[in-house]
């Protein structure tokens, strides 16, 4: 079976400092999996602050190089893209999609403008009216439609809008995979449904693979096929989401499962302890 | 000072006994945004009719999406508000231990003398509530100094230190700059300023929304921690209804601008009668649950010009033909609940309208 993505023994280092008293960070250590080509699926990463997840996901678009190993995207190294015309290709191939849709829009330009420039710049198309008929098909995978979104500024949309937007944008290319870096931690609880539900029909409408990076292991476990635990940019579990969810093994696992806050606690009672507070990281 | 600490004070506050006086009454407050541009007059009405007491030594939350008008409401309860934001009506009143002040119709010496030492505010951008060019130590001066009466600066900080170690953090923050600390313990800093005056009344915007899951947890450990010890109310906005299960003793719901239904947190979650509510709740996602969730259709309304009646019947699957023109009347409905909703409160349907009960529902 051939892969469409696989990244192997991975580790990327980053040097701190200057020239005096430098020291080096390993962000990630030796990080391997694989997704099959042909079987699309939702593969999470889930990890803290500093687990080293969105190193991970910019290694996987080629936006960093990788310290060692290797990251094969459809049987190619992503490290040897050196021409602009390979690099284009490959992004055509994956897209990102980024976790805060205000700061990923300028606000002083209409977001209409994200999704011609894609059309254009992937797909080589010229003809405005091609272009609009590439957003317009895109927008409507999402739900919405070219003519609520034409000319309006990134402050006239919600965030849940805007973040739909972001996702109809990566859709343009017509990529094999996405790579989404906590799309939905800056979006309303309320919203949060309607942007998974989304992912999960990519993935069962489109063939679209998905690598969803997060630290919310509740819509984890409502979405993904198989997840990745990271703790210190090392991979501590591992396996189907369900099984790894239900019954964390790895002690980090445990204490990241036992803080989700649960919505039954307003019957059940409170997971809060006090214990907890003391228990801070030390300053 | 002493602390009102009262184990299970949490289920007594749901039904306000009248001997205890709530610390906050809001009446019928609307604040719009007035514009007023070149002859063109246009109002955005963020806050519109909102009635709240919150008690003494209470967690009260509210909730909603944004531009639901939470943060509007909070601005204006603080009496933090600046044009084009303008109270257009109602009143704001707190009744402190020994200080009792009308926000909006006393001076704004008044409110100065109440701040920080009798009402604090907990924000949610831990790095630009403190100045990233100075220290800790000048933040709690700047915040602090004046409202705590100690003779001489060490004296001051003595008080600030004993106040660190309650939260467990350690004197050498103080000699820190905001960026060598990680985001939780900023906020965590940021909860110490606001406390340290151990004010009665603690307002928090979203304070966790930007830390991950473990550090959010301990973060709010601490603040239902240190909110007991001191005994002060605490009114804390969020979107995310997991945090408020697990902090708050009531909860109040909001949706453009409005209260639609209010009621201790352990009622609602088990019994919402809003729908509204009732969609907010059995969206949550849940570890072991993966029965298919539906988003809420639709999108919140512009608050420049709102839907006539109740302003959720566009995207409500329960919306009758009443609720098209007539604005439901936020009515008790229970012990210590209250909801704004035909569907829910049928015997507040006005007579005279035809076909008032029809469902228009898309």
């Amino acid at each position: 079976m051939t892969h469409l993505l696989e990244v192997d023994k991975v580790g990327k280092t980053y040097a701190m400092g200057g020239i005096l008293g430098s020291h080096r960070v390993r962000a990630v250590e030796n990080v391997s999996f694989a997704l099959e080509a042909g079987r699309p699926e939702i593969f999470t990463v889930i990890g803290e602050s500093g687990s080293g997840k969105s190193t991970l996901a910019r290694m996987i678009l080629a936006s960093v190089p990788p310290s060692d190993g290797a990251i094969r995207f459809e049987g190619q190294d992503v490290a040897a893209i050196k021409s602009r015309r390979d690099r284009l290709a490959f992004m055509k191939r994956v897209q990102p999609i980024f976790q805060n849709p205000f700061e990923a829009f300028n606000p002083l330009k209409k977001v209409d403008r994200y999704l011609f420039m894609t059309a254009r710049r992937f797909n080589g198309v010229s003809r405005r009216d091609e272009v609009e008929r590439q957003a317009d098909e895109a927008l409507r995978k999402v739900g919405l439609s070219l003519a609520e979104v034409k000319g309006r500024f990134p402050h006239e949309l919600s965030g849940g809008q805007l973040q739909r937007i972001a996702i109809a944008r990566a859709l343009i290319p017509g990529p094999a995979l996405i790579v989404a870096d906590e799309p939905v931690s800056m979006v309303d609880a309320s919203l949060r449904t309607s942007i998974v539900n989304l992912f999960m029909t990519l993935r069962d409408d489109l063939g679209v693979s998905i690598i969803y990076i997060t630290h919310d292991l509740a819509t984890a476990y409502y979405i993904s096929d198989r997840i990745i635990i990271m703790q210190k940019g090392e991979v501590v579990e591992a396996g189907d989401a369900r099984t790894v969810l239900a019954d964390p093994q790895h002690p980090y696992s445990r204490e990241l499962k036992a803080a989700v806050l649960s919505p039954d606690a307003a019957i059940t009672g409170s997971a809060l302890a006090e214990t907890d507070a003391a228990t801070l990281e030390p300053t | 000072m002493t602390t009102l600490t009262q184990p299970g004070a949490g289920a007594a506050m749901a039904t306000p006994d009248a001997s205890v006086r709530p610390v906050l009454s809001v009446e019928d407050l609307r604040a719009y945004y007035v514009l007023d541009l070149f002859g063109v007059k246009r109002e955005v009405r963020a806050v519109d009719d909102i009635s709240i007491r919150i008690m003494p030594n209470e967690i009260y939350g509210i909730a909603g999406e944004s531009s639901s008008g939470k943060t509007s409401l909070i601005k204006t309860i603080a009496g933090a508000i600046q044009p084009p934001l303008t109270v257009v009506g109602g009143k704001v009143h707190f009744d402190f231990r020994g200080k009792s002040i009308d926000l909006y119709s006393g001076a704004p010496a008044d409110l100065d003398a109440i701040r920080w030492r009798h009402l604090s505010y907990i924000m949610q951008g831990s790095m630009n509530v403190l100045n990233p060019v100075r220290r800790v130590r000048q933040a709690f001066i700047d915040f602090a100094a004046r409202h705590i009466a100690a003779p001489s600066r060490r004296a001051f900080e003595e008080v600030v230190v004993a106040h660190l170690d309650r939260l467990h953090l350690s004197p050498h923050v103080l000699d820190a700059y905001p960026h060598e600390l990680s985001g939780g313990m900023r906020q965590r800093v940021t909860i110490a300023l606001a406390t340290v005056c151990k004010p009665e009344f603690i307002i928090a915007d979203e304070p966790t929304t930007a830390l991950d899951v473990v550090v959010q947890k301990r973060v709010l450990a601490m603040i239902r921690e240190v909110q007991r010890e001191i005994g002060s109310s605490l009114l804390f906005v969020t979107h995310d209804m997991s945090v408020h299960a697990n902090l708050c003793d009531r909860l109040g719901i909001m949706y453009a601008g409005r209260l639609v239904e209010e009621g201790a947190t352990s009622d609602l979650f088990a019994s919402p009668k809003h729908p509204y509510t009732q969609h907010l709740i059995s969206s949550l996602p849940r570890i072991g649950d993966r029965t298919p969730r539906e988003g809420l259709k639709g999108t919140p309304p512009n608050l420049a010009d709102p839907p006539p009646g109740c302003r959720f019947h566009p995207r409500c699957p329960m919306a009758m033909e009443v609720c098209r023109t007539v604005v439901p009347p936020f009515v008790t409905a229970g012990k210590g609940r209250r909801v704004a909703c035909f569907a829910a409160e049928p015997e507040t349907i006005p007579d005279g309208i035809a076909n008032a009960t029809r469902s228009i529902a898309a």
